[in-house]
């Protein structure tokens, strides 16, 4: 089932592999939720396995983002339906700062400024944060900076950002990037990239998309929240699903998005309509 | 559902009492408490005629009600003005302090024995009304520094006393400097001679212990020509119900290209979270760069107190002379603080630097009030101030009050002032990452005051940004 392109012989490993632990690592049912009293997701269906990469496709408005932040647990979401469960738990009984020790990762649409802190130790008490939850020592300086050294040649992130305020006065390519880097340095089991895409020109799109292509695996899974076919090019993700006005209306492979590509949302609502009128 | 607006009670763990006998006198203010309170210390007679004329000047004095800050009328017949740890005789070395006291101490983490040579640093205690120890005063007297409580300057090195005391916040200063001279019961002095680096930081820890009691003390820092001496003050107090008056005098005087850097931590007991008890903290702290190229520079870390009223300030006489201050004022539950500074240009070329980073949460009110006046023969003068405020929460206040004056035109002089909230997606953000709210807000908060953090000493930066996560555990749900 998993064809990324990388060999038949891991793809049927994964296959097998998936097949054998035949669960998924996440698994939303049902899902409604809504924002100051505004229902904004309707029912949303998805299970995701370890090592797939799910794009999840949509015009302005769908619901893509409130899903992300609902999975990665803004409280001012509310959740009236529906359950999600990772890795055998439900974690919308968890906090933000669990979900995210437990493995998940947001690429924020818009990463946030904070003055004063730097990069490096932002990711450091991140990083430590999580160590603590699962019990382990934290990182020693000279790790910490190994750990660096070695993710920082993997998404091409410039140094200099490392030791500046975190976000403050990074240009947009520059604040994408800082997000994979973190992502590379806190190694999620599940990322969600929300909109990772927008505001890129095409070189930082292709260093942003290369780093997220060289962390994964078969142990890990991607959610590509996107517009656009374009970072889908470089990620070539297993399933593409369309979110149409807080439901997912069509499931398909890389090719799906293609044809969105080509044809816009607009042939989905008329498929959709037509349905509704047999 | 603001997670910033989850208040829940905070620890002060500066807050027991050491059972200590102690020698007091009895409560209330007269003329005869200050001939106990100088006879008691054995003072020359014109020690005492200067607190008794400075007594008579109190007496005419109303206190003031410019800063934000409310607090009943203080009774000044209701405070003890002396309380001193009772020893058997006079103390010459640590092995004749009472363990009680050196036990104290080390619970404070001030470590009075040998060890503390290892980090360098030489302390004066005082608890009440008295020093109680001061170390390494034979290595430093090798260099010619004198460092010692200002009782034993008064009797041993009077003539620097009578030539400073007073040069540089004169007793009639305002209401509290007023006071301070009238009762003052110890304090440290430090003189540093001409071309004299001091080898170690030095530095006086202050702690209240006796209820009702007040502390009054006074610190003298001259350093001649071409010295340098960087001094670090820290101060605590017991948890009690009643407030406690704490009103110093802190005089600075820098001589021809000397430098004194003075940083403080002041952790005095805040009140709890019903804004019940805490220290009344009114000091007068100010410099003068007596002669060129003099530079004087505050820090502080500003945490504890029920009510701050506190203006470290730099009067720049001599020509090309500088001076800076760098302060984070953190206020949580029912604090009030009313801090800042002044920058007094007198002399040519003269430059100044004001940092200041104001933190509020819980209930409490923070105000930055500052002055900047370059007078008229201070030609070109530079200042250039910068304040900033974070709230946490939306039950605080932060307040500035910029005062700027200029008497010639060629003084440039800059004010920015930024006000800031701790955002939710800041939170957010950090919580996704790992890293729960509390956690989150120190991040956030230490990054706000880092350009300050960096001007303190070292060890005491490290101890200073622990104190400010400390102050704000509890002011998120």
């Amino acid at each position: 089932m998993t064809q990324s392109g990388r060999g038949w012989d891991e793809a049927l490993q994964n296959h097998l592999l998936n097949f054998i632990i035949k669960m998924n690592m996440l698994s939303i049912k049902n899902l409604h939720a809504s924002v100051e009293g505004k229902q904004i997701l309707k029912g949303i269906n998805l299970d995701v396995r370890a090592g797939e990469v799910h794009a999840i496709m949509g015009p302005n408005g769908s619901g893509k983002s409130t899903l992300a932040s609902v999975l990665a647990g803004r409280e001012e979401y509310e959740v009236t339906e529906g359950s999600v469960d990772f890795l055998g738990k439900d974690i919308l009984e968890l906090s933000p700062e669990d979900r995210a020790r437990e493995g998940l990762f947001l690429a924020f649409q818009y990463p946030v400024e904070i003055p004063g802190v730097s990069t490096t130790n932002f990711i450091k008490t991140a990083l430590n944060e999580k160590r603590k939850y699962h019990g382990q020592e934290p990182l020693d300086a000279a790790s910490f900076m190994k750990l660096m050294k070695e993710k920082i040649n993997l998404v091409e992130i410039n140094k200099s950002l490392l030791t500046r305020s975190i976000n403050e006065g990074f240009s947009g390519g520059e604040k994408k990037k800082n997000e994979i880097f973190q992502m590379a340095m806190l190694e999620p089991v599940l990322t969600i990239l929300d909109e990772t895409d927008s505001g890129l020109d095409i070189d930082a799109l292709r260093i942003v998309a290369s780093g997220v292509n060289k962390l994964r695996n078969e142990n890990r899974a991607i959610i590509v929240i996107t517009h656009y076919q374009r970072l889908l090019d470089y990620l070539q993700p297993d399933f593409v699903h369309v979110l149409l006005n807080g439901k997912i209306v069509k499931n398909g492979t890389k090719e799906l998005a293609l044809e969105l590509e080509e044809k816009g949302y607009d042939f989905i609502k008329d498929e959709l309509s037509m349905a509704e009128a047999m | 559902m603001d997670v910033l607006e989850q208040t829940v009670t905070s620890e002060y763990k500066y807050g027991f009492v050491t059972d200590i006998e102690t020698d007091t006198v009895a409560k209330g203010l007269s003329e005869d408490t200050i001939r106990l309170i100088s006879s008691k210390k054995n003072e020359p007679e014109w020690m005492l005629n200067w607190r008794l004329k400075a007594y008579t000047h109190w007496l005419k004095m109303e206190d003031p009600e410019w800063a934000n800050v409310h607090y009943p009328k203080i009774d000044f017949q209701d405070i003890i003005f002396y309380a001193a740890p009772k020893k058997k005789k006079s103390v010459n070395g640590l092995d004749e302090v009472d363990p009680e006291l050196l036990k104290t101490f080390d619970k404070l983490g001030i470590s009075l024995n040998e060890q503390k040579r290892l980090s360098g640093v030489a302390v004066d205690v005082v608890m009440d009304s008295v020093s109680v120890a001061t170390s390494f005063k034979k290595q430093l007297s090798e260099v010619g520094i004198i460092f010692c409580s200002i009782s034993e300057a008064i009797q041993n090195h009077p003539d620097l006393v009578k030539k400073y005391m007073g040069s540089v916040v004169p007793m009639t200063d305002n209401y509290f400097a007023a006071l301070n001279s009238a009762v003052f019961t110890d304090g440290s002095f430090c003189y540093i001679p001409k071309g004299v680096r001091c080898p170690m930081e030095l530095s006086t820890y202050f702690r209240i212990n006796t209820e009702n009691s007040g502390q009054f003390e006074r610190t003298l820092i001259i350093a001649e020509e071409g010295s340098y001496v960087s001094y670090l003050e820290g101060c605590t107090a017991p948890k009690r119900d009643e407030n406690q008056l704490h009103a110093a005098v802190v005089e600075l005087v820098a001589h021809r290209k000397a430098e004194i850097k003075y940083s403080t931590v002041q952790n005095w007991f805040p009140g709890d979270k019903d804004g019940q008890g805490g220290i009344y903290n009114f000091v007068t702290k100010r410099g003068i760069c007596l002669e060129e190229y003099a530079k004087i520079s505050w820090s502080q870390v500003e945490t504890g107190s029920a009510i701050t009223w506190k203006y470290p300030s730099v009067i720049l006489k001599g020509d090309n002379s500088i001076g800076e201050f760098y302060s984070v004022a953190l206020t949580n539950h029912f604090q009030q603080a009313d801090t800042g500074t002044k920058m007094i240009h007198l002399g040519k070329n003269t430059r100044s630097r004001i940092v200041s980073k104001g933190i509020s949460a819980g209930k409490s009110q923070n105000s930055y009030r500052g002055l900047v006046r370059a007078g008229k023969n201070a030609l070109n003068a530079r200042n250039y101030s910068q304040c900033d405020s974070l709230l946490l929460g939306d039950k605080c206040g932060a307040h500035t009050f910029p005062y700027i004056e200029s008497k010639n035109k060629t003084a440039i002089i800059e004010h920015e002032a930024t006000t800031s909230k701790i955002g939710e997606d800041q939170l957010f953000y950090c919580r996704q990452r790992g890293i729960d709210t509390e956690a989150a807000v120190a991040l956030i908060v230490t990054g706000f005051a880092k350009e300050v953090m960096n001007q303190l000493p070292m060890e005491f930066a490290v101890e200073a940004q622990k104190l400010l996560a400390i102050s704000l555990e509890g002011s998120v749900g």
